[in-house]
């Protein structure tokens, strides 16, 4: 058929085209940060992200510590001369048409800032930056406050099927570990936590051992080392976090919540991988063919394109320091939950049985490889890339060598691993809807 | 002083970033599709999307929605490609794709490696008029829009809050609809509605195909030429304006839904740049202006007022589109903090908008806001995906893509005065729709003593 021709012409193209990623450059502050930078001289600007190895799963039964230090980084600071409020960061980064913002997922704190290059903007922004990293303040009615709203953003999610959803699934399935606690926290834990909390978890882990600077923009090498110093060098040099408790198996089990919604959330999974895994580029392809590929996937082939019964299915590995999840997700009408799960059981099971088809793996690795100058085509895809790759210790060549290690993936590899290492007879389950509860 | 040295450089700075704007290009075929590529060689990738001028403002009462499901089926079969084949294809040549409808618009896009353009166009004109809408498919498909909806909206107390809203701030324009449609009309559609709705509104002479990346323009131009230009153009019927008629009072509405949080909406009719004579447009651009200084970022008066000093609202926001194709709304909306209530909410909104009617706006907060949308157009040309939705959405609503190189400009020259004087003409007590989620127990046997305002009764 014509339209196949067309599409084999342009493959043999693309072979031919070279995959490889961006030169990353990496060195060091003077007091240990560790820096990545990857030059790029087209757009006059600046991203520069501080990651410290000090997400939610530092927060020792204090759950919500590390999302609600760095919401108080930009509460004030104290600079040599004297105190800013609240009001003045955000206007000073606003004057600078700068972009500040600071976050927590279960692994990292992310403290990020996009500025123009020109000087006279990049400086004084840099300069803001790195005073709210190393010297905030935390005064207390500020804390107060970013409290409550914490407070309330915990209430908002309960009225939220799937973030209950969600949230019941890493306790299931993590239960002593610290991955068990969404970086949001619990309300019972955030109204507990203090001032001195806050400042403590600052003071162990903002440290330059415990931190790595990712740089993406118009500047040349010894004006990113400069960079790197201005943000990262007036942190102390502290000590790197401690490794992770490696995850407990979990036990199979179901959770059903009752919620008065229209819909049913279903989460059903397991450990999945770290970042280090052996087994990453396996189970990564075969997800890709399972649920990894929005519609085209068999869970979204089979829940909604054959049978309609949810918008959205799919199934996902979230790899991080220790072992993320492998979860597989959809909602339905209530009425059609028991019918959905099963699909949803079926599918996998028939998954991790049979492995894929040789067609299906061919078409998997064409679309990573294929559009693999899609996921570097802009600064702050860059430099989210960065942030993994030095964050998780992944060799300097990741993405030159993504797409090789994509291809040498075989059909014998990925059944091979999931039968390994996926149980379906041992998930859990986590199940969240059917309707207004009997009054 | 220095923040005024800061804005001056910035000024002289996006003369620069104009003169790479002239690399964009327009094209029209004979059958009236028009083209627009913009040459972006950082990354040898190329976004293309297809812009139609149909979304839920063309609807009309009993077929809401419609214009969102065909988008669905959009990907459900041509006499080329079977259901869900043309993505398969697409995802072979390593592209992501996907569709969005909005109020004044239905757009498809793919993303992929440059040299795979031609697999966009291929299925692209292929779709545009050679749709099988069949029932089976379509029986499915609106399935999957429905659970859509549950999701979307049925579950989402404050997304059903804006939904209701939305149906009683306007009352003849077609913005009262909801895009995703309503249940009822959703269960009622007939495939036959979907085939008149086709084929009024896909036509080459009703599209516009906006492409951004690695390219040269001619050559895209020939390529569209090649697979676009054998479609036949449709016979165009203009939408009905349905222009809103004036509101002389305060409409209030109340949601009542299983929550844990109140919500509040507010918003007021407002023109827009396509809805004013051109010696007016300078409104437009003030109430942008005015959007800024109530939520433009932590710096705003919302942020710095009602959130830190205040301490009334946990989050709000104010939101002005001056892209809309029709007169639309100024919107407020907001949570309200720990032990604050609605009420004590809406009357420190109804203060931050009297304060802007009273008092100009001050220097420094302009010079904030200009130096923010300054640097935000260097920031958008990050993402080509962006840069493309921006030209889709001007032309689509029929304002032209070169709109959007007027925009630093246009926001440069709005004055203090200009800004309190929209707040005056528009921000007044009569035309004000209020929209409040009233929060029902989730666990009705559990009720919590803070949710809401307490003593509504349980059934």
């Amino acid at each position: 058929m014509y339209a196949k021709l067309v599409l084999l012409g342009a493959l043999a193209l693309l072979s031919n085209v070279a995959q490889a990623g961006p030169a990353i450059q990496h060195w060091q502050t003077q007091n240990g940060a560790r820096v990545y930078f990857v030059p790029a001289p087209e757009l006059p600007m600046v991203d520069v992200r501080a990651v410290f190895d000090a997400g939610s799963a530092r927060d020792e039964g204090r759950n919500g510590l590390a999302a609600l230090t760095g919401a108080m980084l930009a509460e004030g600071v104290k600079t040599t001369a004297g105190e800013l409020n609240a009001d003045e960061i955000a206007e000073r980064f606003a004057a600078l048409g700068a972009r500040f913002d600071a976050g927590a997922d279960r692994d990292r704190t992310s403290v990020s800032l996009r500025s123009l290059t020109e000087l006279t903007l990049l400086q004084p922004a840099l300069d803001l930056m790195a005073q709210v990293l190393r010297a905030p303040s935390f005064p207390a009615a500020g804390f107060e406050r970013e409290r409550n709203r914490m407070l309330v953003g915990l209430r908002q999610q309960e009225q939220s099927p799937g973030d209950i959803a969600s949230k019941n699934f890493y306790k299931a399935l993590y239960a002593d570990h610290p991955y068990a606690t969404d970086p949001s926290g619990t309300e019972q834990a955030v109204s507990k936590l203090t001032r001195e909390d806050v400042a403590a978890f600052h003071a162990r882990y903002y440290v330059a051992r415990n931190a790595l600077v990712a740089i993406v923009g118009a500047l040349s090498r010894a004006q990113a080392e400069a960079l790197a110093e201005q943000v990262a060098g007036g942190l102390p040099s502290g000590e790197s976090a401690p490794a992770l408790a490696p995850v407990a198996p979990q036990a199979p089990q179901t959770v059903s919540l009752p919620h008065p919604s229209s819909q049913t959330h279903i989460l059903l999974g397991q450990t999945g991988m770290s970042r280090a895994d052996p087994d990453f580029f396996p189970l990564l392809v075969g997800n890709h063919i399972l649920g990894g590929n929005g519609l085209v996937s068999r869970i979204s082939n089979e829940v909604r394109e054959k049978r309609g019964l949810s918008y959205s299915a799919y199934s996902y590995f979230a790899p991080m320091r220790a072992a993320g999840p492998f979860i597989l997700g959809l909602q339905t009408q209530n009425e059609k939950a028991d019918e959905a799960l099963q699909v949803l059981r079926d599918t996998l099971s028939a998954f991790v049985v049979n492995g894929p088809s040789e067609k299906e793996l061919k078409a998997a690795k064409q679309n990573l490889t294929g559009g693999f100058a899609l996921r570097l085509d802009s600064n702050s895809k860059l430099l989210d890339h960065l942030a993994v790759i030095g964050f998780y210790g992944l060799p300097l060549d990741y993405l030159d060598t993504y797409t090789k290690h994509v291809e040498q993936v075989t059909l014998a590899q990925i059944k091979d691993a999931f039968q390994r290492r996926i149980k379906p007879e041992r998930m859990v389950t986590v199940i969240v809807g059917g309707g207004a509860a009997p009054r | 002083m220095f923040k005024h040295l800061t804005l001056g450089f910035l000024l002289c700075f996006i003369g620069v970033a104009y003169a790479a704007d002239s690399t964009t290009h327009e094209f029209k075929l004979n059958n009236g599709l028009k083209l627009i590529v913009r040459e972006d060689h950082r990354a040898p990738v190329v976004v293309a999307q297809v812009w139609y001028k149909v979304g839920a403002s063309y609807e009309y009462s009993g077929i809401t929605g419609i214009s969102h499901v065909l988008e669905h089926m959009m990907f459900q079969g041509t006499r080329k490609f079977g259901p869900n084949e043309a993505s398969r294809i697409i995802s072979e040549n390593g592209g992501r794709e996907n569709a969005f409808t909005g109020r004044d618009y239905t757009a498809y896009y793919q993303q992929l490696e440059k040299s795979r353009l031609p697999v966009s166009f291929m299925i692209e004109s292929d779709r545009m008029r050679n749709l099988l809408l069949k029932e089976k498919e379509f029986e499915k498909e609106l399935k999957v829009v429905m659970e859509e909806r549950r999701l979307r909206t049925d579950d989402d107390p404050e997304s059903r809050t804006y939904e209701e809203f939305n149906s009683v701030a306007f009352q003849n324009s077609a913005y009262r609809n909801p895009v995703i449609g309503w249940m009822d009309d959703l269960e009622n559609l007939t495939l036959d509605d979907l085939k008149e709705w086709y084929r009024r509104w896909y036509a080459p002479n009703n599209a516009t195909v906006v492409v951004v990346g690695d390219v040269d323009a001619r050559e895209v131009y020939q390529l569209a030429q090649k697979y676009f230009g054998p479609l036949k153009p449709g016979k165009l019927v203009a939408p009905k304006p349905r222009r809103e008629a004036e509101q002389n009072g305060e409409r209030r509405v109340t949601v009542k839904a299983p929550a844990e949080l109140p919500y509040l909406i507010m918003g007021y009719p407002t023109p827009v740049l396509n809805s004013l004579e051109p010696e007016r447009r300078w409104e437009a651009y003030a109430l942008e202006v005015l959007s800024a200084v109530f939520s433009g970022g932590d710096s705003a008066r919302f942020a710095k007022r009602l959130v830190r000093e205040q301490q009334i609202a946990a989050n709000a926001g104010a939101g002005y589109n001056l892209y809309s194709r029709g007169a639309d709304m100024f919107l407020f909306d907001g949570t309200p903090a720990q032990g604050r209530t609605i009420t004590e909410l809406e009357q420190a909104l109804r203060a931050e908008i009297r304060r802007a009617q009273d008092e100009p706006v001050s220097a420094e907060e302009l010079v904030r806001i200009k130096a923010q949308v300054v640097a935000g157009r260097v920031y958008e040309r990050d993402s080509t995906f962006a840069q493309a939705m921006q030209i889709g959405t001007l032309e689509t609503v029929g304002l032209g893509w070169r709109v959007m190189d007027e925009y630093v400009e246009r926001i440069n020259a709005v004055t203090a005065e200009q800004v309190q004087q929209v707040a005056r003409k528009y921000l007044t007590d009569d035309r004000l729709t209020l929209a409040v989620l009233e929060p029902l127990p989730i666990d009705p046997n559990k009720p919590r003593a803070a949710a809401g305002k307490g003593g509504h009764d349980v059934r």
